[in-house]
């Protein structure tokens, strides 16, 4: 009977997966052809307005020039390879940064938690400052207010081959002859025996409960082994010299003023947010943590760090990655200081010769966009690894 | 951060305009709102410039007014934009102004790639170098391994390039987002020299500290004929702008200024100067303006050599000769077709 009166019931558009499936499938429709509509209208648009499309433009010469590359850079060289400089800028500047941030706020964190009053409020003042004053001025103090105070090149401070000026820090420039093979042999060669050396200290610690400075004794290792290298292949290096020259310091390395004011603005203003996080991830571990681990007879140090940080981390870690994703898209700031990151070289100079807002801006979208999912997804994978740990 | 996001916005802008209705005329949105926006630069003495109570002048403020003029027959109807040499075409793409006057140089990229259109030059420039003097430099082929400042953007920043390509010079280029900060850059030591179009080097020197210390380059390695420039398309609101510029350059080939317009337009009976002025057919009707329209550009802006005087001539602080800039007659290379 029931088998009679149902079937009508039974009318695919009744059932509630079905329905779903087609409105989906009607709202997907609807998108892909507003997506259309306007896609086509933007070109039809842009070729009545006389705007050229495409990327056709990034194999054309760039005709710039392009204050700090890392791979080989002229003006002869394309669009293409200028936004490959940049893109490295960029990521230089904002692994650099997350690096120096997070010595920067764990440093800082701690020493608000320091039982020295003096050290606790010297901290303070320095989260308090730097949290509260804007990241664009700090990047312009650092670069008008404290660079540029050093001396012109002409009175350079001069230390060994090392010369200090407005314009950089300059150094020697080493330049590997024939015959370095062998020394990078011997590092990666170091590098393995010291991994090893760990793991089995780790082990035998497990078995027998005896502990070995494994860490201290690889970099003995990693030293040594270099070493031996250099001398066995008769120190295949040479150094090309900084030298005063007319206007400049000439050859060697240098480290331009617009990198450093980034870096030191970037690391230090987010520094100062990831202090409070680690101060906040610290203060959340139950303070029998650490009287449990002191009635064990461990050190303070050790108990910090296997007792006490290890728990703080995954509170710490979630707001972390924020923090190192604002720093990321932070460095786009270097523009407004000559440092040649994406946002200068490509939103800047490329999308003002060529006329092509929107590819331009197109691809500083994704890569700002893969930057950040990148640092994220290795960030909660660390997260997950740390989390496993919780027993 | 804020032009960042700014640009990001004025794309989504273009983006938006773009892929949605097709461009209205320029004249019928000037009109209706009563005022055309104008996009200037962010402080340069003699080309545009705000006082500290806001009121902008300069050779290219003078452009906006005159189409202002042209217009709604009153010069101040006219709103500014100040923008940054990265910022202006996006500006002008997106609709979110009528006119760029803002040294812009007319070249062949920008008129036929960029979906811009020039209308006239109303100033005949060059690229230069500024240098302090104790540097002891004559020459910027003296420049070999020199740093040197400017901002993004610009011409200047590839005519540089090609310069010290060309004659096999190096260099260390320090590039800013801002004027004013390439500027303080320069000031500040970053930089041995600083370059742009020799107007601009002037403007800029006015500004720093101790003028007299700095000295500009003899060379000028490159030619930057600067104009309004409108969106590609709209020929109409082209020959206004362009036009409004032009009768400027007839006035004072013709001896017409703001003081005696209004003399001669009633006592003259020269057919060209009544067709001019609007006594005699009606020339404005071509382009959908008043009657009056040219009479009104000369007498509430003035012919260009009174342009050219009030703003950047010899008795103001940026100070610079007519040179090239004067009338063709007098030796410059200013000449406008005829008003027939
Ligand atoms: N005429 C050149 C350069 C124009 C230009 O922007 N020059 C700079 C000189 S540093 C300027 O006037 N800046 C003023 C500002 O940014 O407000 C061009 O069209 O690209």
């Amino acid at each position: 009977m029931s088998d009679k009166t149902i079937p009508s019931n039974k009318s695919p558009l009744n059932d509630a997966g079905t329905r779903a499936l087609i409105f989906q499938i009607v709202l997907l429709a609807v998108v892909v052809f507003v997506g259309y509509y306007l896609f086509s209208n933007l070109q039809a648009n842009l070729a009545d307005q006389g705007i050229s499309t495409g990327f056709g433009f990034l194999n054309q010469p760039a005709g710039f020039p392009v204050l700090i590359h890392l791979i080989d850079y002229t003006e002869a060289d394309t669009y293409g390879r200028a936004f490959i400089v940049a893109l490295i800028n960029t990521v230089v500047i904002s692994l650099m940064g997350i690096v120096l941030a997070t010595v920067i706020g764990v440093v800082m964190g701690l020493a608000r938690l320091s039982n020295n009053w003096l050290v606790a409020r010297l901290a303070t003042v320095y989260v308090e400052t730097l949290r509260n004053i804007p990241l664009l001025l700090q990047m312009f103090f650092w670069y008008f207010a404290v660079l540029a105070t050093l001396p012109h090149p002409r009175n350079s401070i001069i230390f060994a081959d090392f010369f200090l000026n407005k314009r950089g820090i300059y150094s020697p420039n080493p330049i590997f002859q024939e015959g370095f093979g062998v020394v990078i042999a011997g590092f990666i060669l170091s590098i393995i025996a010291s991994i090893a050396l760990i793991v089995w200290a780790k082990k035998r610690q497990t078995r027998t409960g005896v502990w070995f400075p494994a860490y201290w004794a690889s970099l003995g290792v990693i030293a040594v082994i270099t070493f031996l290298a250099l001398a066995v292949s008769g120190f295949p290096i040479e150094f090309d010299l900084p030298q005063k020259s007319r206007f400049n310091v000439t050859g060697g390395m240098v480290l331009p003023p617009e990198f450093v004011a980034v870096l030191v603005a970037l690391s230090t203003y987010t520094g100062a947010f990831i202090a409070e996080i680690v101060r906040a991830g610290i203060l959340s571990v139950n303070w029998g943590q650490t009287e449990a681990a002191r009635s064990l007879g461990l050190k303070d140090s050790l108990t910090q760090r296997l007792i006490v940080l290890p728990q703080a981390l995954r509170v710490i870690i979630p707001p972390l990655t924020s923090q190192f994703l604002n720093l990321a898209k932070n460095s786009s700031l270097g523009a407004a200081i000559a440092y040649p990151e994406l946002v200068a070289v490509v939103m800047g100079t490329t999308l003002n010769q060529t006329g092509q807002a929107i590819e331009n801006i197109g691809l500083c979208m994704l890569v700002y966009g893969t930057l950040s999912l990148t640092i994220s997804i290795f960030m909660n994978w660390y997260n997950k690894k740390m989390s496993l740990m919780e027993r | 951060m804020k032009s960042n996001v700014g640009k990001l916005l004025s794309t989504a802008a273009i983006a938006a305009t773009l892929s949605t209705a097709a461009n209205a005329a320029t004249l019928d949105d000037v009109k209706s709102k009563g005022f055309i926006q104008c996009g200037v630069s962010q402080g340069v003495p003699g080309f545009s410039n705000a006082d500290s109570e806001g009121n902008w002048t300069g050779i290219d403020v003078d452009a906006c007014r005159a189409a202002a003029a042209a217009v709604f027959g009153d010069a101040q109807k006219v709103k500014f934009t100040p923008l940054s040499a990265k910022e202006r075409f996006t500006a002008l793409q997106s609709g979110e102004i009528d006119v760029l006057a803002r040294n812009t140089t007319w070249t062949y990229t920008r008129d036929s790639s960029l979906g811009l259109d020039f209308t006239a030059v109303n100033f005949y420039d060059g690229q230069g170098f500024m240098a302090r003097k104790d540097l002891g430099v004559e020459s910027a082929l003296d420049l070999d391994g020199a740093t040197v400042c400017t901002e993004q953007g610009t011409t200047t920043e590839l005519n540089m390039a090609d310069f010290f390509r060309k004659h096999k010079l190096s260099y260390v280029p320090v590039v800013v987002q801002k004027a004013d900060e390439a500027l303080a850059a320069y000031a500040s030591g970053r930089c041995d020299v600083f370059t742009t179009d020799k107007s601009g080097l002037a403007a800029h020197r006015s500004k720093l500290a101790n003028p007299a210390d700095h000295m500009i380059l003899p060379e000028t390695i490159s030619k930057e004929p600067l104009g309004p420039v409108v969106r590609h398309g709209d020929n109409q609101w082209k020959d206004i702008v362009t036009w409004a510029m032009f009768v400027q350059v007839n006035a004072e080939e013709m001896g017409i200024t703001s003081d005696n317009v209004s003399k001669i337009k009633s006592e003259t009976n020269d057919p060209g100067i009544a067709r001019l002025l609007g006594k005699e057919g009606d020339m404005g009707a071509q382009l959908g303006l008043p009657a009056d329209w040219a009479y009104n550009v000369i007498a509430q802006v003035g012919n260009y050599g009174e342009v050219f005087e009030r703003n950047v001539g010899p008795s103001t602080p940026v100070g610079l000769p007519r040179g090239i800039n004067n009338l063709w007659t007098e030796g410059g290379v200013m000449y406008a077709p005829p008003v027939r």
